[in-house]
């Protein structure tokens, strides 16, 4: 089906390709060329070169970027891992399985803000439910506040971002694994083959490519997080949740420096890019090495 | 008899259901026990489940309190189709653009595309701002339905792209064979066979884009009216006395809708997915 010069699927490209630009590529050229002057509330401003970028990095820059990845990196583990045992329980053919799908969505179905809202009651000391359940059962002696310590609240934002994006991994890897012929698990059966050895070779390397996006898209998503840590700590206490979108967004937004605001939103930028690289190289590399076999 | 599962097998996923379940629906079951209570109650401690003092008094009283919140209701839903059909036009075409020929320069978008998804709304907001007051879109639906669109469109061509990709390409062939154009083809011969697909992706922009309101919101409507439901029910309680109770059972009430929905649809998903009309 080749042909010359086919205008066709450039055309199909159309819609897609002005909305994008329009919305993400044209603000993002601007941030990019923000973050050489020192714009505010002001009416003027000069471009400044550099400065920007060598000021963020006189403070604990370096901390918040490694803050970053490790809230990520926790928070996608984990998404992945549930998702994936949630995907398989989706899909087990057990009676009340139709309920347990409906029961699951509810998460992602709501408006990020107002689960957030109802997960800042649970982690209140007082009046919340998972301090009056674990002083109950004898975990804790009094009240734990959650979002009072340095640690709990770190681990807290994270739980809440599991919770919100578990859901859609579940969906998007049931997906997969009914994409798979169900011939080839009859086959295996046929043959003595146990359940957990068709899940680990039959459904797990067959959703394998499916999971790895996922992560990859997960994390992109994760990075960005912003609502949540917004809602639930503002970045505290004392910058224990404080990622680098809420940095960037309470330089610029909260603090008015346009100018440092936007060199700290390249900064996301490159991080996010260097990592994206960096797992498509080593994805590409596994994959390369699994054909060569 | 190859799903047959032994006794200890159940026991364990029931055992794991259960946990899942619990981890999920706690926030919800939090929030409706809270939305019971009068509010002096509310600030109770110790925590206790249930107590003789509960009522529904705060679903009458928040009609009062919140009078918008029908509104707000009909705002979120409003939106979130007009960026799903804003996305869907821009999604569709381009994901079978990329999946479906070859032509110089195809990879490059393809990575352009996934690149761009890299970006959230926060880091952008100061430019988006100039960009709506420039064009007059401020305060306006617009405002909060074409950003919407546009951060939605990156990932739904990624994954309209992964059920094109499972349509046999003799499909295609077959239809020029027998004389059909290339638009016809795609609308009458590709869209129907990868419709559970398109369902998906529908789904999943419309619930995204039911999600993330808040920040377009915040930032580029202050019209009460065109408020979709977390804002405005954020604006309503980010006042000096907070009601938690009311907040929580206008929350449980105004995201009912959007439930049903997603009851109903869920079942077409799966129906979709399970039907393999896109096997080959």
């Amino acid at each position: 089906m080749k042909k010359k010069t086919d205008l066709f699927p450039y055309l199909l490209l159309i819609p897609a390709f002005l909305l994008v630009v329009t919305i993400v590529a044209w603000p993002l050229l601007e941030t990019f060329r923000l973050s050489f002057t020192n714009a505010s509330m002001r009416p003027t401003w000069n471009y400044v070169g550099f400065e920007n970028y060598v000021e963020i990095f006189e403070d604990d820059f370096n901390e918040i970027i490694l803050r970053t990845f490790l809230w990520m990196t926790i928070s996608v583990v984990l998404k992945i891992v549930l998702g994936t045992v949630g995907a398989l329980l989706l899909s087990a053919a057990l009676p009340g399985r139709g309920l347990f799908r409906v029961l699951v969505m509810p998460p992602w179905v709501v408006p990020i803000a107002i689960g957030v809202f109802m997960w800042s009651w649970m982690y209140n000391g007082q009046f919340g439910m998972i301090s009056g359940v674990a002083q109950r059962i004898g975990l804790i002696d009094g009240p734990f506040e959650f979002l009072a310590y340095k640690t709990s609240s770190f681990l807290s934002t994270i739980v809440t971002d599991v919770w919100i994006g578990v859901p859609l991994v579940s969906l998007y890897l049931l997906a997969a694994m009914q994409s798979i012929p169900r011939e080839l698990h009859e086959a295996a059966w046929t043959d003595g083959a146990s359940r957990f050895y068709r899940l680990r070779r039959i459904t797990l390397p067959l959703i394998a490519p499916s999971i790895f996006t996922m992560a990859l898209l997960s994390a992109i998503w994760t990075f960005n997080s912003f609502d949540i840590i917004w809602i639930l700590t503002e970045g505290g206490p004392r910058g224990a949740t404080t990622t680098m979108i809420i940095d960037t967004y309470k330089t610029a937004i909260s603090r008015f420096r346009f100018g440092e605001g936007s060199a700290r939103a390249v900064m996301i930028l490159i991080c996010l890019t260097a990592f994206s690289v960096i797992y498509m190289m080593l994805l590409m590399r596994t994959a390369r090495k699994g054909e060569s076999r | 008899m190859l799903y047959k599962y032994k006794w200890y097998e159940k026991l364990g996923m029931y055992a794991a259901m259960l946990v899942f379940l619990t981890f999920v629906l706690a926030p919800f079951l939090e929030a409706f026990l809270v939305s019971l209570r009068p509010l002096e109650a509310v600030f109770r401690a110790p925590h206790r489940f249930l107590t003789e003092d509960m009522s529904f008094r705060a679903y009458v009283t928040m009609w009062e309190s919140v009078p918008n919140l029908p509104r707000y209701i009909f705002n979120s839903f409003f939106i979130s189709c007009a960026v799903t059909l804003l996305a869907l036009s821009c999604i569709i075409p381009a994901a079978y653009s990329v999946s479906r020929f070859e032509y110089r320069f195809r990879d490059g978008i393809l990575t352009g595309f996934l690149a761009i998804n890299m970006v959230g709304a926060a880091v952008l907001i100061i430019p988006l701002y100039k960009l709506m007051l420039s064009i007059g879109l401020l305060n306006t639906y617009w405002a909060m339905i074409v950003p919407g669109a546009a951060f939605t469109v990156p990932t739904g061509i990624f994954l309209m792209r992964s059920y094109f990709l499972r349509i046999p390409k003799e499909l295609e062939e077959a239809a020029y064979v027998d004389g059909a154009g290339r638009l016809y083809t795609l609308w009458r011969v590709i869209l129907p066979v990868a419709l559970p697909g398109i369902i998906v992706v529908s789904i999943t922009v419309f619930i995204s884009a039911y999600a993330q309101q808040f920040l377009f919101a915040l930032t580029f409507n202050s019209i009460d009216n065109y408020n979709p439901l977390p804002m405005g029910l954020f604006q309503f309680f980010g006042r000096e006395r907070v009601v938690y109770n009311e907040l929580m059972a206008a929350s449980l009430v105004g995201i009912l809708p959007v439930l049903f929905v997603y009851i109903f649809l869920q079942k077409y998903i799966v129906a979709g997915l399970t039907a393999g009309a896109v096997k080959e």
